[in-house]
């Protein structure tokens, strides 16, 4: 089924989404809100550049898009993959419990903020090129992965990654590591950790048809929480 | 140097002359406190663990214990009270952040005892409740400004969404997890043997609740705990959690600890991982932000349930409420300082946030001055504490009140304001089986439902003597209303007459 943005009103797009019953093609998509929010089968390709809050409680299927998404991509998503061939705003991947997330190119501030991780769930959010501040800010589970396409020569991630994190990993591909505060802890990737990543990071250059041998030469850095120094205030009764 | 705060709270008197030694007390106390001595062959009390929860008081057959505050005898100052004294020595002694649970017990100034209800005398005669029709029924949600009509004249019904109350008092907040799971069950059943509702709290939805869901508000926090697509739908309404009076500023945090089992499946995160809700929604910075959200809940919900969004009552409420009801939500609840929580930094329980009532009127008046009342419903907690602080807050301009302490008395807890210890010997704040098997959730719901039957023949009682047969007649009728012993500065802001005027 097509759909194209142009001919519905600007707050129709979602509705009509979400009352399709087979795939759906969306052609000129320029800043809709809330698309495939809640969507729990089938596929969704948007052309153009979807509004925020796309792929909100996404329950499963799957997004495909073919441009730059805005804010609050996959807000606490439960499951279903989302791909964007392009860029990502901020928020991405708040509170998100399952599924997983791929940007080709740089996310904004605070993604994958929130992120945990449950029983079978494991969500996951590969960004491509770089990260804004505060990248996976009280992240209690999952994995985000930070490739650092294009940015071999400088940071990867801004001011406060992992601020809060107490779960989950932090899968950073950089020459430029970044200071983390003593909660946290911060390695080189060894072979284990990177038996891993494999599979996250086959599926990205399958994804975007990047040569996988391209990420090589470049070490990949572990931010995981410091279980012996955790975040604790102490308390008194009263 | 020993330990300063080590006075015990309480004294634990045992009448020799009443105790058989049957050890009751012994296994209804988890904290401890009572143990049988061989040596003297008599009961003993180790009164450093009492907290004075009643629980060994209620089941000594023989009338035999007595439960006393063991005020230590400072000299007297009326600035330094031995609470604050002792305050000091606790955390000299700790370093430690006092931490407290339940509402503000100070003693400031409740200005639901400052106002007095009207009854009618010879004119607009009074109503008889039991002999007359009397309408406690209430709608919650957006009430249309106009009536729309189509082409053929026929009313063309344009109600949104909205929640139906067969008596205006709801449950509050409170999570699985913060109490116990039979607690729930309680406030669940009795929410729906009296048509209104209870609200999961921000700790998700147990899975056997799904069939209260006609009667159930599920929140969203900023941790978003529990919360997926079918949770969203399971309940009547969504209810965004931005704040609470208890802790205005400050975010939850259920310890590893108490992550275990059912609660650590009802939220959806691994046992003994901290849940942590932080004040702020990382994604929520403006209105427009709160109206993202809104708008993508009801996206995800096919525009089907009516959202919520629960704040503190704060200096600026009435600025704050005029953005929220501009945001799409459909209606407000605002938290008082007095509201309850299962544990908060003592010095933002005491000192953070205003009064319900003096929010409530202050919220109700800006609404009302800008034309928008009729976009949202407001609902008021914290502290609600009888019929008569519910008509009050609905004449003061609340269309339904919820209550979370009252609901929890009702279900045996004593205020000893001991949650955070986790183990409540009532059954309530605690997730240890041994304890929470001691409420019965047939018997909690049946005095919860005897308690709202109660209320709600009390609140047709004094509607009766105002002349008022339907609550929404009440509802911001400050006519109704006289203050006494306030100034003109309260007078104005709760936009009522002086008692005498």
């Amino acid at each position: 089924m097509l759909l194209d943005a142009n001919t519905l009103p600007f707050d129709r797009l979602g509705q009509a989404l979400n009352e399709a019953k087979e795939d759906v093609i969306v052609k000129n998509c320029c800043g809709q809100r809330y698309l495939a929010d809640g969507l729990s089968s089938g596929h969704v390709q948007i052309y153009g550049t979807p509004g925020n809050a796309l792929g909100a409680y996404l329950d499963g299927g799957e997004v495909t898009v073919f441009g730059n998404v805005q804010e609050a991509v996959g807000d606490t998503m439960n499951a279903g993959r989302i791909v964007v061939h392009g860029i990502a705003g901020d928020a991405l991947g708040y509170a998100m419990r399952g599924g997983s997330i791929f940007v080709r190119d740089s996310a904004g501030y605070r993604a994958g903020i929130h992120m945990k991780a449950y029983a079978d769930k494991q969500p996951l959010i590969v960004i491509g090129g770089r990260a804004g501040s505060f990248l996976g800010e009280y992240q209690a589970g999952g994995v985000i992965l930070v490739l650092g396409r294009g940015f071999e020569g400088g940071p990867v991630v801004n001011h406060f990654c992992g601020v809060g994190m107490h779960g989950g990993a932090i899968y950073l591909r950089t020459n430029c590591p970044p200071v983390v505060g003593d909660q946290l802890l911060l390695r080189q990737a060894e072979a284990t950790d990177m038996r891993l990543i494999e599979r996250p990071v086959a599926d990205y250059c399958a994804l975007f048809d990047v040569a996988c041998e391209s990420l090589a030469g470049v070490p990949f850095w572990v931010i995981t929480p410091n279980t012996a120094n955790p975040y604790k205030q102490l308390y008194t009764f009263c | 140097m020993p330990r300063l705060n080590d006075y015990p709270a309480y004294q634990v008197l045992r009448d020799p002359a009443k105790c058989t030694n049957c050890r009751a007390c012994e296994v209804q106390c988890a904290n401890g406190v009572h143990r049988f001595s061989e040596k003297t062959g008599a009961m003993v009390a180790d009164e450093d663990k009492c907290v004075n929860c009643h629980r060994c008081v209620a089941f000594c057959p023989t009338r035999a214990l007595r439960i006393e505050r063991n005020e230590p005898a400072f000299r007297s100052n009326a600035n330094w009270s031995s609470d604050q004294i002792l305050n000091i020595y606790r955390q000299a002694d700790t370093g430690g952040v006092l931490l407290s649970s339940m509402g503000n017990p100070g003693g400031g100034k409740v200005y639901f005892d400052h106002i007095l209800l009207n009854a009618s005398q010879v004119t607009n005669p009074s109503i008889d409740p039991l002999r007359e029709p009397m309408e406690t029924r209430t709608h919650l949600g957006k009430k249309p400004n106009r009536i729309e009509r189509d082409e053929n004249g026929d009313i063309r019904p344009n109600l949104t969404p909205g929640l139906t109350l067969s008596t205006p008092i709801l449950f509050s907040a409170m999570s699985y997890g913060s109490i116990s799971l039979n607690a729930h069950k309680a406030l669940a059943e009795a929410a729906q043997a009296l048509g209104t509702y209870y609200n999961t709290g921000e700790g998700g939805l147990h899975k056997d609740f799904y069939e209260y869901g006609e009667h159930t508000i599920v929140q969203v926090a900023s941790g978003r705990f529990g919360v997926h697509k079918g949770y969203l739908n399971a309940g009547a309404a969504i209810e965004i959690k931005m704040g609470q009076g208890a802790k205005p500023g400050i975010g939850g945090h259920l310890p590893g600890s108490k992550i275990v089992g059912d609660v650590s499946r009802t939220r959806m995160i691994p046992e003994g991982s901290d849940a942590i809700s932080p004040a702020p929604h990382h994604d929520i910075y403006s209105i427009e932000d709160l109206r993202q959200l809104i708008d993508s809940l009801k996206s995800a919900t096919g525009g089907k349930k009516p959202i919520l969004v629960k704040i503190a009552a704060v200096h600026n409420i009435a600025a704050i409420a005029s953005g929220i009801a501009r945001s799409g939500a459909d209606i407000i609840t605002i938290d008082g300082y007095r509201g309850g929580t299962g544990a908060a930094p003592t010095c933002i329980r005491d000192n953070v946030g205003i009064p319900i009532e003096l929010a409530l009127a202050a919220v109700d008046t800006r609404l009302r001055e800008e034309g928008i009342r009729g976009e949202v419903s407001l609902i008021a907690s914290g502290s609600i504490r009888s019929s008569a602080d519910v008509v009050k807050a609905i004449a003061l301009g609340a269309d339904a009140v919820s209550i979370g302490t009252a609901a929890l008395l009702a279900l045996g807890c004593h205020l000893c304001r001991s949650c955070q210890t986790g183990n409540c010997n009532w059954g309530i704040a605690t997730q240890r089986p041994e304890l929470t098997k001691r409420l019965d959730p047939a018997a909690g719901a049946q005095r919860l439902i005897h308690l709202i039957t109660a209320w709600t023949h009390e609140i047709k009682e004094m509607m009766g003597g105002m002349g008022i047969n339907s609550i929404e007649a009440l509802c911001g009728n400050r006519l109704m209303l006289r203050g006494l012993g306030l100034n003109e500065t309260e007078l104005s802001v709760l936009g009522i007459k002086h008692a005498g005027q």
